[in-house]
């Protein structure tokens, strides 16, 4: 399989309104570079789902214009696109009729691959996020942990090989041990694979241990871009919440 | 235990209406299928659509069938040559079986894949699946058990409502249930209905089961896809020998008859004389219930049938009632003849009038002759009449008014049941047909129309006159019937098949012989 080049993704003055009105992201200029992870943060609300949704084409934006390897979204043909884009969401994103292997194996399905390519793939995806191909790969969703399915999940985003991963809350559903546990692999699949991601997540900690740059969403607003640090030092209030969880987290941890 | 003594001697016959029913509900739900799940699929596509389609289904079902049947014979729309509304047998009885089964379809296949999680839809998209692949591979293989429930709802509606097109000559089981209200037979009519109802849950049981499978199944989607085109597949072929049967020969005689044991035996009359005479092949269209012998005439679907002068001129013509026969037949003659293109033939003899009735002891305890003599005794009486002498014009009301009736208490049931609750004294007068071959039966006394109300009933045959313009021989053979038959003659005919339980074919061809028509 040829490698394929990560690819970078800009937000010109990108704003987002319901019909009603309501503006969920308004004036969001980001650049994401290619190859990094880029982590959307904020509370519920903020704006993190829309600003991601934006990148797929599973919304248009109302305001300005969202750029895909150098080209506006809205001149992708939105299934070529999609299919361009890994994408990964809580558990439930699984398809519960179809097996693990199945699952793994939707999107180069649709890309027209023979079955026995599509078979060696999805056990080389299963091995690459740890789990035994012969053991699962014959499972539903429904008969594996919550650790498990995320695992399937990322799986199933890299199946076809796209430069770009986009991550919605994908370990939100986890136990905290598993949570770390499974951060710790997809650090390391991170650097093994040097894919273009954007992280969505509610979670400072989780911010800090996967990202190489950290947005902050504010009611629709970014309020902050930079590297993990830059938000510790960060005088905005919301940043100082943030930092002030992190920091609780931190402490509570390491006491005995 | 008669029963299964019935259902032996009858297997072959029994294993026939089976078939004949299982045909009408596979192929009904087969059409409603390839209709109900697309338009389903179609509703989640245009949610606006929704409430008029659904709601159109659902007033469908809240339609009587015999009302439905009734809207569908007259009509007359084709694809291709290929008749597919309209006339009387299997066809009309399937369009109408459709109509019914198609709104759990529908609207199961609309909920199972609204409420499919948006989630699961999210990740299809986003994972770049176009909407049909979306459809295919997700939204219908997780709603197919939800789908499969319609479908079970539908088949057993189609098994209850199969029973009732015996109404239109589509048959099935339901032949049985009607010909035993017609001869007063409850083993005749749990014959039919015991196989209906162990139809109904067989194929709860099954489809039930299936979708059990499917909802439990591994590698549900490859064999809920395969599951799907197989069974669209198996549809189609059943949909299109379905059609195969619902055309009609041609170049028959078809001989039709209403739903009552005197209207058969007539039919036979007819049939066997024709047969003999002419030698034309004739197709029996009997047991044709309310009106539809008459629409099917219209129609062209049967060429004639024996048909009575007071019906024509009050259900058909909506004339007021006369009382002289000569007045009235010469009404209907022109009438028909304008309106319809029909001619009434020769009469055959006999005036099947509304005969009131009491019981024998009654009449003598009461010293009871007439109408009259009863009018003045019924205030402390039920009476008990079918619900077609409680609507029609020469029916209950004028009668009451006419003969200053007011009883206790009117109990509306079949005509065929007011019989036997009449002699069961559930019931103290009864307005029977003065042929029925019950009124000796159960040793009934007919009190004289000594006011003259009804009008008069003559039986008389009536052809289309294009089957006589193409067949002339028909008219030597209605010429020959005419007058065979004597009030008295009828009843015995009546009562050779509704209470010594002879078969009509065996008792017109006795008939026809005695009477020098056969040979």
């Amino acid at each position: 399989m040829t490698p394929i080049e990560p690819a970078g993704i800009e937000f010109r003055d990108v704003g987002f309104s319901l019909p009603d009105g309501r503006a969920l992201l308004k004036q969001l200029n980001l650049h994401v570079n290619p190859g990094e992870t880029l982590v959307l943060l904020g509370r519920s609300g903020s704006g993190k789902t829309t600003t991601m949704k934006l990148i797929n084409r599973l919304l248009d934006p109302t305001a300005g214009e969202v750029r895909v390897e150098g080209k506006v979204t809205i001149e992708w043909d939105p299934i070529r696109l999609r299919r361009r884009i890994g994408y990964v969401i809580q558990e439930i994103g699984l398809f519960p009729h179809l097996t693990v292997e199945e699952n793994i194996g939707v999107v180069p399905r649709l890309e027209g691959w023979d079955a026995a390519r599509i078979h060696a793939r999805a056990r080389e995806l299963l091995a690459l996020v740890g789990l035994d191909a012969d053991r699962f790969g014959g499972r539903l969703p429904r008969e594996l942990s919550g650790g498990q399915r995320q695992r399937v999940g990322v799986a199933r985003a890299l199946a076809a090989d796209p430069p770009v991963i986009l991550l919605d809350e994908p370990f939100g559903a986890l136990d905290p041990i598993t949570r770390r546990e499974i951060q710790q692999e997809f650090k390391s699949l991170q650097k093994e694979l040097g894919k273009t991601m954007v992280f969505v997540t509610h979670d400072i900690g989780e911010a800090f241990a996967l990202a190489t740059r950290i947005a902050l969403l504010k009611d629709g607003e970014m309020i902050l871009l930079g590297a993990p640090q830059a938000l510790l030092e960060s005088e905005h209030p919301e940043a100082r919440a943030f930092a002030a969880c992190f920091q609780d987290g931190q402490s509570s941890g390491s006491k005995p | 235990m008669i029963l299964w003594e019935f259902l032996a001697r009858h297997s072959g016959e029994l294993a026939g209406l089976i078939f004949e029913h299982l045909l009408l509900v596979v192929v009904s739900t087969g059409i409603a299928i390839v209709i109900g799940v697309p338009l389903g699929v179609l509703l989640t596509r245009k949610p606006a659509l929704s409430k008029p389609v659904l709601g159109f289904a659902n007033i469908m079902q809240t339609v009587p069938s015999l009302a439905l049947f009734g809207f569908l014979i007259p009509l007359n729309i084709y694809v291709f040559n290929l008749k597919i509304v309209g006339g009387i047998g299997a066809r009309t009885a399937i369009v109408a079986l459709v109509l019914y089964a198609l709104l759990p379809i529908i609207r199961n296949t609309f909920i199972g894949i609204s409420n499919v999680d948006p989630a699961i839809r999210d990740a299809g998209r986003g994972m770049g699946m176009t909407d049909r692949q979306l459809l295919f591979q997700v939204e219908l293989p997780l709603a197919l058990g939800v789908i499969i429930a319609g479908i079970r709802v539908a088949t057993v509606i189609c098994v209850g409502t199969a029973t009732i097109a015996a109404a239109i000559d589509a048959g099935g089981l339901g032949r049985y249930i009607f010909r035993g209200l017609r001869a007063n037979d409850n083993v005749l009519i749990l014959a039919g209905a015991v196989p209906a109802a162990l139809i109904a849950m067989g194929a709860d049981l099954l489809l039930g089961y299936v979708e059990r499978t499917i909802q439990l199944g591994r590698r549900a989607k490859t064999r809920s896809r395969k599951l799907l085109w197989s069974g669209a597949a198996a549809a189609l072929v059943l949909v299109g020998l379905g059609f195969f049967f619902m055309q009609q020969p041609g170049g028959r005689i078809a001989v039709g008859s209403k739903d009552f044991t005197e209207q058969v035996i007539l039919g036979e009359i007819l049939a066997q004389a024709i047969e003999a005479k002419s030698g034309l092949p004739v197709e029996r269209r009997f047991d044709l219930g309310g009106n539809l012998a008459h629409e099917a005439l219209v129609a062209g679907e049967v060429d004639l049938y024996v048909e009575y002068t007071g019906t024509a001129l009050l259900a058909i013509l909506k004339g007021q009632p006369l009382t002289d026969p000569q007045e009235v037949l010469r009404r209907v003659k022109a009438d028909y003849a304008n309106r319809f293109q029909l001619e009434w033939t020769e009469p055959l003899g006999f005036n099947n009038t509304f005969a009131i009735l009491v019981r024998a002891e009654d009449a003598r305890k009461l010293n009871l002759k007439t109408v009259s003599d009863a009018a003045r005794v019924s205030a402390q009486w039920r009476a008990g009449f079918g619900q077609d002498f409680m609507s029609r014009a020469d029916g209950y009301p004028g009668f009451a008014r006419a003969y200053g009736f007011h009883f206790q208490e009117i109990r509306e049931m079949d005509l065929s049941l007011t019989y036997r609750a009449l002699a069961e004294k559930q019931v103290d007068l009864i307005a029977g047909n003065s042929t029925d071959g019950l009124i000796s039966r159960y040793g009934l006394i007919q009190l004289k129309d000594d006011k003259r109300y009804f009008p008069p009933y003559d039986a008389i045959p009536v052809v289309r006159q294009a089957a006589l313009a193409r067949h002339p021989e028909l008219r030597a053979v209605l010429q020959r019937l005419g007058g065979i038959l004597t009030v008295d003659e009828m009843r015995k005919l009546n009562f050779a098949v509704d209470g010594e339980k002879r078969h009509p074919k065996e008792v017109v061809r006795e008939f026809l012989m005695k009477n020098g028509v056969l040979r």
